[in-house]
Parts: C-alpha cells; structure tokens; sequence
C-alpha cells in the first residue's frame, strides 16, 4: 500500500518523463536558397492560435513576408529545454534573423546569441538583468505597457461613476506591477479622487494566469464592494473577469489583444501591445541591412502599445472622453507626463 | 471574512470540488484510485462547452459532461480492473490525455489554441416574483447561485445515503475493503469496481462541466490543478461523503478569504499563503489520521 505523498512524487516523476518525451522537435529543413532573407520564430507557452500574444507576433511574420518576401518558419516548443533547442535548431539551419516570443526566452537567447554569431537573434519581452549589455547580434524588444495602461486609466477614471475601480493582475511580480501602476497614474490623471482596488490571482503561473474561475470569484468581490471597471493583466485567468462584468453588467478592461469582442457592452476598451509591430519592424530592419543588437522599448510613440476602440465598445466611449485620452498619448510621447513602471 | 459575497463566493469555489470529490470516493470506495480527476474535469469542461455551443442549451452540456467524464473514466476502468495495470499510472496517463486531447480539440473545432468563443450559460433558478415578498425573499438569500451548486449540495446526500444504507453501497465499500469476501459471496468485483470508477468519472464531469458553464468559456487546462484539490479533499475527509463535503467548503472558504482581503493593506504574499496554512492547521490539528480502504490500489 503506498502512501498518497508518495502517490505524488511518481506523479510528478512520470509527468516529467513523459513531458520531455513529448517535447518534440520539428524544426524543418533548410529549404533551398533563393536569396531571400530566411526567418525563424519559436512560439511561447501559447502557441499559436492563442488569439493574443503568440498570434500577434505571428502576424507581424506574415505581414513582413507579404512585404518583403522573406520566407519563415515557425516552431512550437513543448516543454521548457525545448526552447535553446529551437533557437539552436534554427541557427544551426543558418536563419538569417530568428524571433523569440516571450520573457521566457531570455536566457536561451543570451546563450545562442553568443554560439552563433553570424545569426541574428530577437527576443519579444526580454528581460534584461540589471546593467547587462547585449550582444550585437541580439535585440531585445520590450513594450511600454505602462504607457498603454495609463491611457485605459484615463478612461476606467472617466467611466467610473462611484470613483471605484479595480485592477486584476495575474502575479505579483514587476512585469505586471508595470500595468498597475500606469493603470493607477492614469486614473488619477483623470480623476484625483478615485480609488483602486488592487488583487492578484495566484502565485504558481497556473493559478495566476490560467485560471478563468478564479478569475470571475475575483472580479465579482471587487464588484460587489462598488468597484465598477477593472482592468486585468491576467492572460486567460482574465477571460473570468470580462465574464463576471458580463454577468453583474458592469466594465472590464482587456489586455494584450482587442477583446472588446469577448462581452460586447461590457468591456470599455483593451490595453493592446503590438507585438506584429514590433516583429515587423525587427525583420524589416534585417531587411534593410540596419538591424543592431541591444534593449529596444516600445511605446506610444511608435504604435508598440495603445488602446482599442471598435464597434463592441464605440457606443460607451464619448468625445470628450477620447480627446482627453488623446492629450494625455501627445503628453506622454512628448515627455510632458512621465509614466510610473513601480 | 463573513461578509455574504464572500460566503457566496466560497460556495462556488468549492462546487467543483465537492462534485470531483464525491466522485474520487466512488471510485477509491471500491478500491480503485482515482488521481484521473484533473484530467476527468478537464474532459467534462471541454465536453459541455462542444455541446452548449452546437445546441445553445447549457444543460445539453451538462450531460454531455458527464457523458464525456463517463467515457474517458471507462478508460481507467478497463486498464486498471480488466487489465489489472498500475493505477496511479493509468491516472497520470488519463490526465495528460486529457490535457492534450482537449487542446488539440480546441485547435480543430475553434482554430484557437487558448479557448472556445463564449456560450450560453445557466440562467439562475429563482421563484416568480409574482409569488411575493416571500419569493423575493428566497430569491435574495439563495436564489443567486448558478442551479449546479444545488445539484452538487443534494448530491452530497445523496451519495452518503447510497454509500451507508443501500445494499450497493455496502457492496461498494466492501470491495474496496476486502474483495476476496465479496467474490465469496458471489457479487463480482470487477463490477462493482466498474461502477465506482464510471461514476467517478459521472461525478467529476458535472464538476468540469459547472466549471466551464460558469465561465461560459473552454480555457485550456481550466481545471488548474483542482482535481488534486479534490483528491486532497477526500482524503482530509476521510472517504467519507460528509467529510470530503466539509473539506471542500473549508478550501473553497480559505480561497475566498484570501481573495477577499486583497488590496486591503495586508501584503498579497501573505494572504495568498492563507489557504494553505489553513489546510495544515486543519490536517494536524483537527482531522487525525485518515484509514483508506483496505483493498486500494490492488487489482482484482
């Protein structure tokens, strides 16, 4: 008879084993070359059809291709180790310039880049260390989300009626602090007096991103204490909230994509990163012969962020309040505003 | 702490916990483990959003879960009793299963790898209001949760008069504890184990299937991580309906809490350690110590 903990550990042990097992590794073959420039990209935990952030950047790739006839290919790692493996395949294959999609590519890309120095390499949310200089050979691009999420601030604070709105973000760790403190900054901006209600989902990134349940207990307390707009930075824990301000019919703020769709009426606006910019810009400049390694940040003044407006979300934004947020993006990008990231 | 929203929300928080739960006892009664529950709620989830969203009627969806939980726990019936294989790993194996079955299915029905588009959900059941004060008075005070968190507290009932007086409930228990004595007495054990498993995986389904509907969305791997929860919930609960009910309130009631005080001043790391401090004070200082089955785990 084995005891349930031991129960647990052949879990965790055969879920491993099996886990690697399945990482597979399909990079393709270097197909013939015709002179054009040859892209590679390694998709993070998503995948692609993740209707975000992995399928932005992918329509960044297909955009450049259509523009500049680069050919790609793409590959999706399984499991953690499977990610330097991709990177390696790709540069091994000799890719001209190949893209990382996510933070966790950081530290492969550190060591790839230096392996292969003929290659280029781009990381989507790199996350430097502090006083790190990049190899030439590696750009790593990062997003002003703070500058995104003061703008939807400025709206949640000219939307709310009871001065009480919320902010749902999936960990506590700086990456999404960067959304709640624009978010704060830019409701304050629009109204001094407004509170915010700050919660967290989880602390494993199961919990705190991919869980949608808890996510609709979260936003539903917040709610119920007269909170009437809240803003996730939760990835799918957030699909929860946008249903709990369908289901009490109040506001949620989407985050990443457009999705302003998920509960027409019910969501005010979306915080989206443009991360298709972002890639386009990167191979477009290992296009033109102008590409250089090093921190690249995204923000309002090029299109890396902003916010949506559609025909889900047109009827619950007024004039006024869009010219508001419009001052505030000429404020920004003229430096007039300085917008916190702690 | 007490405030009524955070009550509620306790309530369903632990709804798919009860449901998983009860129906790891079935199976683990009759001397099958069942750690398949994470991937028997995910399969459910999955199973009533496809249904809800071809036919528009969430509780077409609430069979379809429990159909679909049926099906994939016949898997580790025939494995685990016919078979006679390791069930824990049978279970592991169910649960990646379902974890990639799931995902792929979204990639093929949806084109997303993430999540279905939104469906239909549960209206609430509630007393006319023309019945008067009496009914809007019902309605406010219980008439506000999704109508599966009903079904989940009868079946707590339920599952406690069927496993202690009904002849198969004897039966049941029985296998689990001395298997040798039931084929004796001419009842056939790979039956009434067969049973225990198909309604684990009866039980587990609905709790995917309340999981997904009050979402009103398939997100993958939604269960996150709650069939363990439920596994734990039996076992604190000592194999017992009532027991597991009580642990499943007492995990969804920390939850809660801990969602409750946040952003009240109290640092996020803190209160999100709540529920787990919670569970060991409970474990060592109320619960002593849990008898599973004797038979567990052995094949037949």
């Amino acid at each position: 008879m084995r005891k349930p903990i031991e129960h647990l550990f052949i879990v965790l042990a055969i879920t491993a084993a099996v886990a690697v097992m399945l990482g597979g590794c399909s990079a393709e073959q270097p197909g013939s070359v015709d002179g054009a420039l040859r892209v590679g990209m390694v998709f993070d935990v998503g995948g692609k059809g993740d209707k975000s952030f992995n399928d932005s950047a992918y329509r960044g790739l297909l955009h450049a291709a259509d523009q500049f006839g680069v050919e790609h290919t793409e590959f999706e790692p399984g499991q953690d180790a499977d990610r330097e493996t991709g990177l390696r395949k790709l540069a091994q294959a000799q890719y001209d310039i190949i893209i990382g999609v996510g933070f966790l590519f950081s530290d492969a890309m550190r060591k790839v880049a230096v392996d292969y120095p003929d290659v280029k390499f781009a990381c989507i949310d790199f996350d430097p260390r502090p006083g790190e200089t990049l190899p030439d050979n590696l750009a790593g691009l990062k997003f002003r989300e703070e500058e995104g999420s003061f703008l939807v601030g400025v709206i949640a604070g000219l939307f709310s009626k009871t001065g009480r709105i919320g902010f749902i973000g999936g960990m506590d760790i700086p990456l999404i602090h960067k959304f709640e403190a624009g978010y704060i900054a830019g409701a304050k901006y629009a109204n001094p007096a407004v509170s915010v209600t700050v919660a967290y989902a989880g602390a494993t990134p199961q919990q705190a991103f991919a869980d949608p349940a808890k996510g609709k207990e979260l936003a539903l307390l917040q709610y119920g204490r007269g909170v009437d707009v809240i803003y996730h930075a939760a990835g799918s824990t957030g699909n929860g909230v946008i249903e709990a301000a369908r289901e009490v019919n109040r506001q949620a703020i989407g985050v990443d994509s457009n999705q302003n769709y998920m509960a027409p009426g019910n969501v005010l606006t979306s915080m989206v990163k443009r991360v298709d910019n972002a890639v386009f810009k990167t191979v477009q400049s290992a296009v033109e012969g102008n590409f250089s390694g090093g921190l690249r940040e995204f923000g309002l003044a090029d299109d890396g962020v902003g916010y949506a407006v559609d025909e889900y979300n047109e009827d619950l934004l007024t004039e006024e309040m869009l010219s508001v947020v419009e001052d505030a993006r000429q404020a920004i990008v003229e430096g007039t505003i300085s917008v916190p990231t702690e | 702490m007490f405030e009524l929203a955070v009550l509620d929300s306790a309530l369903r928080m632990a709804t798919p916990l009860i449901l998983a739960s009860l129906g790891g006892l079935f199976s683990e009664r009759s001397g099958v483990v069942n750690i398949a529950l994470e991937g028997i709620l995910l399969t459910g989830a999955f199973a009533s959003i496809v249904a809800t969203y071809y036919t528009g009627n969430p509780w077409a969806g609430v069979f379809a879960g429990v159909f679909a939980g049926i099906l994939i726990s016949l898997i580790h019936a025939i494995v685990s009793i016919v078979f006679k294989a390791d069930q824990i790993v049978s279970g592991v194996a169910i649960n990646l299963l379902a974890m990639g079955l799931t995902q792929f299915l979204t990639w093929i029905i949806w084109g997303s790898s993430a999540n279905s588009p939104p469906v239909q959900g549960m209206a609430h059941w509630s007393l006319p209001e023309t019945w008067g004060p009496v009914a809007r008075g019902v309605n406010t005070v219980i008439g506000h949760y999704p109508p599966l968190v009903y079904v989940a507290l009868a079946l707590v009932a339920v599952s406690h008069v069927v496993l202690f007086r009904t002849p198969f409930g004897l039966r049941l228990r029985a296998t689990g504890e001395h298997p040798e004595a039931v084929d004796t007495l001419g009842v056939s054990v790979h039956a009434m184990r067969f049973a225990g498993v198909l309604m684990s995986g009866a039980f587990a389904g609905l709790g995917g299937a309340f999981l997904a509907l009050n979402t009103h969305q398939f997100v993958k791997n939604m269960s996150a991580g709650r069939g363990f929860i439920a596994l734990a919930a039996m076992i604190f609960g000592k194999w017992n309906p009532v027991g597991a009910f009580a642990a499943c309130l007492l995990f969804g009631y920390a939850e809660a809490v801990q969602m409750g005080l946040q952003g009240q001043a109290v640092p996020t790391q803190f209160v999100q350690m709540i529920p787990y401090v919670l569970t060991m004070v409970a474990l060592v200082g109320v619960i002593g110590r849990a008898r599973p089955p004797a038979a567990i785990g052995k094949p037949y």
